[in-house]
């Protein structure tokens, strides 16, 4: 019992507490000053107004539909190549899976400066025959700059990747042998037997993942500021300047449960069509 | 891709003794083997690549970092970068905060972790399963709901723009490290600590010399995993942290470049200092890496 008692102050002061006290200031306003002030629904009835907010939730939507979706494929192909048996593997394994533990914010700035509208991303374009005048002006333009971020979140996908390796070593040797016997190629292999057996797996990474990107800030912070025009502005990101900007306390958390409503909302209903595709084993 | 469907594995083809199958096999395995091979180096290239400019950019002088066609080997290799970002920011302050926010918060993160694992491990009491629940169920709970309410928490104590509030919370372990830990002391069979225990000992002292040294991969893994996490951390020191020389070498680097955007020189030069430990903790811990991503790569 002592034990744990670290722990559960650790939980009433820093997750418990907090919670409740962010539940109360959304219903509440609050200049971080004088006293808090309880107004109801207000914050919320006004947050479904908001165009910046309707925008920062669709900005969101697309890099998590696009991000997601685009790291587990990579990411899962990543792992099939170094499941191989090939030469290097360490080697290999290294490459793809060191990114993804460099810092956050020195990766951005490296890759800000590879997509520098004169930056060496568009050196490679131009050798591929895009002509100048028509290479992205990634962080700079409205259309380029989440494709931009996006791009460089795939340089990630070493933590999903080492997670996908786990899985595809635990696929039972058997059953690639019973699915040769049967004439079974590569291709039908991997879709009869590897992928039906990593789901439990995939639809881990999928959580995580999503829950992850609804979280997204600092690549945008640091990369675009929210722009331009908006164009990068997360939901994490308008509530970090809603609360330390213009210190709207109780509508930066309002922001805060309702991004905690969106993201339960999408996890449960993962769980549920969960049901149709993951195969367990037992 | 034309080459992918239906390339019949060599190792799988029972008998390999008839010339005439099994020369095309051959021919087909060589060919999976070359496609295998270009993805692998192509993709890891294009991996590699980012380190490598980074590295050669932080090395050139500021008037050769953009011209056209690029240089691709620093000439002449310039140093002075890094003196100069040392002169334009107080690069040493940053780099010492962050070395006493990441040592410190390993040893705390993986102490407290491994005492509050123990706890929950080997010494059940009434309500435990659902404490244990409890820690499970913080780790999807989103994070950022407590940002504004720890703020104020750290305000009313007076930490901000100081490193407490980054240090402080490591004391009470992460869930993540204690559900990791906790797996593996299950995995130890209790046999040992009644042995101990018969022997005289006290439960300490069964976790010191009877637990710790069979879990120390797992113990290896979440330090190795806190000093990544303590090392990188950008978003609390963000937004506790203002004085130019209070902050970390993360946030000071996006402080550099809201200052400094223009000099990737420079900026580079810091990228390099923010990311060398990691990579060389890396190097040198590759093994217990490995050996991490196999103890957290889940079982259902």
């Amino acid at each position: 019992m002592p034990y744990v008692v670290p722990w559960c102050i650790g939980f009433l002061a820093f997750t418990l507490g907090p919670y409740l006290f962010s539940l109360y200031l959304s219903f509440s306003e609050w200049g971080l000053m004088g006293p808090i002030e309880f107004v109801g629904t207000k914050n919320y009835e006004e947050l479904f107004d908001d165009p910046l907010f309707i925008k920062s939730l669709a900005n969101t939507t697309y890099y998590t539909v696009v991000h997601v979706p685009g790291l587990m494929v990579l990411a899962f192909a990543a792992a099939l190549l170094l499941n191989e048996q090939i030469m290097f593997r360490p080697l290999f394994r290294t490459i793809f899976y060191l990114p993804s533990i460099t810092p956050g914010v020195a990766s951005v700035i490296l890759w800000v400066w590879m997509l520098h509208p004169t930056g060496i991303v568009n050196t490679f374009l131009g050798f591929l025959g895009v002509p100048e005048d028509s290479q992205p002006n990634w962080f700079a333009s409205t259309d380029w700059a989440m494709p931009g971020l996006i791009l460089m979140s795939f340089w990630g996908i070493g933590s999903m990747m080492v997670i996908y390796l786990a899985g595809l070593q635990g696929v039972p040797q058997h059953l690639y042998e019973a699915a040769s016997i049967d004439g079974a190629g590569w291709w039908q292999r991997l879709r009869h037997v590897t992928i039906p057996m990593m789901t439990p797996t995939i639809f881990f990474t999928m959580i995580v993942g999503v829950i992850g990107s609804f979280q997204s800030f600092a690549s945008a912070l640091i990369a675009t500021e929210g722009g331009p025009a908006n164009a990068t502005l997360f939901v994490l990101l308008y509530l970090y300047y809603q609360a330390f900007s213009f210190y709207h306390m109780g509508y930066a958390s309002a922001i805060a449960w309702l991004l905690f409503v969106i993201i339960m909302a999408f996890t449960l209903l993962q769980f549920a069509l969960a049901r149709r595709w993951v195969h367990y084993e037992s | 891709m034309v080459l992918a469907p239906d390339i019949p594995d060599i190792r799988d083809i029972p008998n390999r003794g008839r010339p005439a199958g099994s020369e095309r096999r051959t021919v087909l395995r060589a060919l999976r083997l070359v496609l295998v091979y270009s993805l692998l180096i192509g993709g890891g290239l294009i991996f590699v690549f980012p380190f490598y400019w980074l590295i050669t950019t932080s090395l050139k002088s500021v008037e050769l970092i953009q011209v056209d066609p690029p240089q691709w080997f620093p000439n002449p290799i310039a140093f002075s970068n890094y003196a100069d970002l040392m002169a334009a920011a107080p690069v040493l302050s940053w780099v010492r905060n962050t070395v006493v926010v990441t040592f410190l918060g390993t040893i705390f993160y993986t102490a407290s972790s491994v005492l509050t694992a123990y706890g929950f491990a080997r010494h059940p009491f009434p309500g435990s399963r659902v404490l244990f629940f409890l820690v499970l169920a913080t780790m999807m709970m989103p994070g950022h709901i407590t940002i504004i309410p720890r703020f104020v928490i750290f305000r009313e104590l007076g930490w901000l723009d100081t490193l407490l509030p980054l240090i402080v919370p490591t004391l009470f372990g992460s869930a993540f490290y204690i559900f990791l830990l906790r797996q593996f002391f299950m995995t130890i069979p209790r046999d040992l600590d009644e042995a101990a225990e018969l022997d005289g000992a006290n439960t300490l002292q069964i976790l010191w010399d009877v637990l710790l040294p069979l879990a120390r991969p797992a113990i290896v893994t979440v330090a190795l995993f806190a000093f990544i996490e303590q090392w990188g951390d950008f978003f609390e020191p963000f937004i506790y942290l203002s004085s130019p020389e209070n902050l970390t070498l993360q946030v000071g680097l996006r402080w550099f470049s809201t200052q400094y955007g223009t000099q990737f020189h420079l900026m580079m030069a810091g990228s390099v200092l923010a990311m060398a430990p990691i990579v060389i903790v890396f190097f040198f811990a590759q093994k217990q890496f490995i050996q991490g991503i196999t103890l957290t790569g889940l079982k259902g």
